[in-house]
């Protein structure tokens, strides 16, 4: 293995060589000639676990990919193995293979990309609408506490509401249709957004601020010119993270009421015992998860590079 | 080394008068300032010299109209102070570079604000990035630089914004003491270019004295002048001054001006 090779003596170049005077170097302590091969195989193993499992401390990249692919392949073994076997039901825990049939399939028949779609369609109605609002709104709020004294006791009142409990109201009120998707979406990440945001404009050093208007800021460009720059990269990790939020409530709005998305194809499956089906949904909307997760990174880096 | 009286007359450049500044209410007030007066003249280097905790930092404040004083008046080049504004340039203890701009955009900054070409906006971040000896590192964002180039930056943004007088607040308080004077020599290099009106807040006296043309002696609780002094030093300086006889002369009075006070906060 080359990490067994390379890592102890990388160690002993930075850790041990600088201090000199902390610790003994374990490895020259136990050079050949000093001390017989056993020991000092025996002194190379600890260092390589010493390394590998100091807090905080580095792995190599090579590493840290293998044990990423790792546990995918271990829990798909368990998967292959407890389903080959039979002892799980099929009618409970399918094949993988099995998944992959039925996803390939629908795939083919379009019905896959049409409740994707769907569902795609809400989530970023929602997510759009909800964020055009917070970031202005939660600037603002975090900047001016005139605006905090007036939004605060509202907003920290609705955030605790359990979005779920508002599911039959926006039913009776706006029926079954997408705006009431939309509507749990928003209600379910906008008043977290605007917490959040606001939280993020509040930490804006005031030094930042006075030196802007040293250099000619007028009062009201502040928001604009100094605090939404200074609090883009926190902005985006914000609305990545809400995005995540987003879709929790959007399969929560399409299990109760909607004639489309796959939220919905999972409660069908499940009145027809059809758990590749469900397995399926599942799979898409991480994959789904994972891409925006990853765009909202690729825009960060974009958008403010001077954070990275 | 004559004592000057602190009088402001027409032609100060900043001219600080009976200027008082309380913190709290009632009981629990504190008065940061009391009935506290100087004067700058045009393109003079003034030290105010002091204790932490003596106001200084906070007198500066009030100058750049940063914060709101309790009594008195302030004037910077004729006009009276009320709020900030772009004709009082300051540079900050903490680093307070925008962070998404890079160094000649930081620069820039100032100027654009002002409306002023981009040609010509050019021409000066390219002059004041070579007056602080950063040309090279005009594309880096300020994340990228170490505390001392930082400030070097701050520096050339408050010069570029061409101010009427430039108020500095323990700049190179963070800093290490090699790195230190390295930028003491900087910005007396820069200054002996520019010749700005500078007042400059320091609780190091070697520093107070190495760049003073005066240096305010200021005491805490509440915070007031205790004395001026007349720095006559040769310009230019070289860190060998501290050693010369004279100027431990110098610095053995301010620390007796200062003794005492520090124990006192």
């Amino acid at each position: 293995m080359t990490i067994s090779s390379t890592l102890p003596s990388s160690k002993s170049e930075r850790g041990h060589g600088k201090d000199g005077q902390g610790r003994p170097d374990a490895r020259a302590a136990a050079t050949p000639q000093a001390r017989p091969a056993l020991t000092e195989n025996h002194v190379r193993q600890k260092s390589l676990t010493r390394t590998l499992f100091t807090p905080f401390g580095p792995i190599p990249p090579a590493l840290a990919a293998a044990l990423g692919i790792a546990i995918w392949v271990a829990i798909l073994g368990i998967w292959i193995a407890v389903t080959h076997n039979g002892l799980v039901e099929p009618i409970f825990l399918p094949k993988p293979s099995q998944v992959v049939e039925t996803t390939v399939a629908l795939a083919q028949s379009g019905e896959l990309w049409e409740h994707t779609l769907a569902s795609v369609k809400v989530v970023l109605i929602g997510f759009v609408v909800s964020s055009l609002v917070a970031v202005p709104l939660g600037l603002t709020m975090g900047t001016y506490r005139i605006v905090q004294a007036f939004l605060d006791p509202l907003v920290n009142f609705i955030r605790y509401l359990p979005v779920t409990s508002f599911v039959p109201l926006f039913i009776l009120w706006i029926g079954i249709g997408i705006e009431q998707r939309v509507a749990v979406i928003i209600f379910g990440i906008f008043f977290q957004q605007l917490v959040m945001i606001a939280d993020a404009a509040r930490s804006v050093p005031r030094d930042l601020v006075n030196a802007a208007y040293t250099l000619g800021t007028r009062r009201v460009e502040t928001v604009r010119h100094i605090v939404f720059p200074a609090t883009l990269p926190n902005v985006l990790d914000i609305l990545r993270v809400t995005m995540g939020w987003a879709w929790t409530y959007l399969v929560v709005a399409e299990l109760v009421a909607a004639r489309s998305g796959l939220g919905y194809i999972s409660l069908k499956a499940m009145r027809g015992f059809q758990v590749d089906v469900i397995f399926m949904a599942i799979a898409m909307i991480g994959v789904l998860g994972l891409l925006t997760d990853q765009s909202f990174r690729v825009l960060r880096r974009l958008a403010a590079p001077w954070a990275s | 080394m004559q004592n000057t009286p602190s009088v402001a007359t027409p032609d100060s450049d900043i001219a600080v008068e009976d200027v008082s500044l309380r913190y709290g209410r009632g009981q629990n007030a504190v008065l940061a300032l009391s009935d506290l007066s100087l004067a700058v003249r045009p393109k003079e280097f003034c030290v105010i010299v002091g204790p932490s905790g003596c106001g200084k930092s906070s007198l500066l404040y009030l100058i750049a109209g940063l914060q709101e004083r309790t009594g008195g008046t302030i004037r910077v080049a004729g006009r009276a102070v009320s709020e900030p504004g772009a004709d009082r340039g300051m540079v900050f203890q903490a680093y307070t570079l925008f962070p998404w701009l890079t160094v000649a955009q930081n620069v820039e900054y100032g100027p654009k604000r002002k409306g002023i070409a981009a040609a010509e906006r050019r021409r000066i971040v390219d002059h004041y990035l070579e007056e602080v000896g950063l040309t090279a590192f005009r594309d880096h964002y300020p994340a990228q630089l170490s505390g001392g180039m930082k400030q070097r930056v701050a520096i050339a943004r408050a010069l570029a914004n061409d101010p009427d007088v430039l108020l500095m607040d323990e700049p190179f308080g963070a800093l290490d003491s090699q790195t230190r004077h390295a930028m003491q020599q900087l910005l007396l290099r820069v200054w002996d270019h520019q010749k700005k009106t500078v007042l400059f807040v320091t609780h190091d006296i070697d520093e107070a004295i190495l760049l003073a043309d005066r240096v305010f002696v200021m005491s805490g609780r509440p915070g007031l002048i205790r004395k001026e002094i007349s720095v006559d030093f040769e310009r230019p300086r070289a860190m060998d001054l501290v050693m010369e006889p004279a100027f431990i002369a110098m610095k053995r009075e301010i620390l007796e001006l200062l003794r005492g006070d520090g124990d006192a906060r």
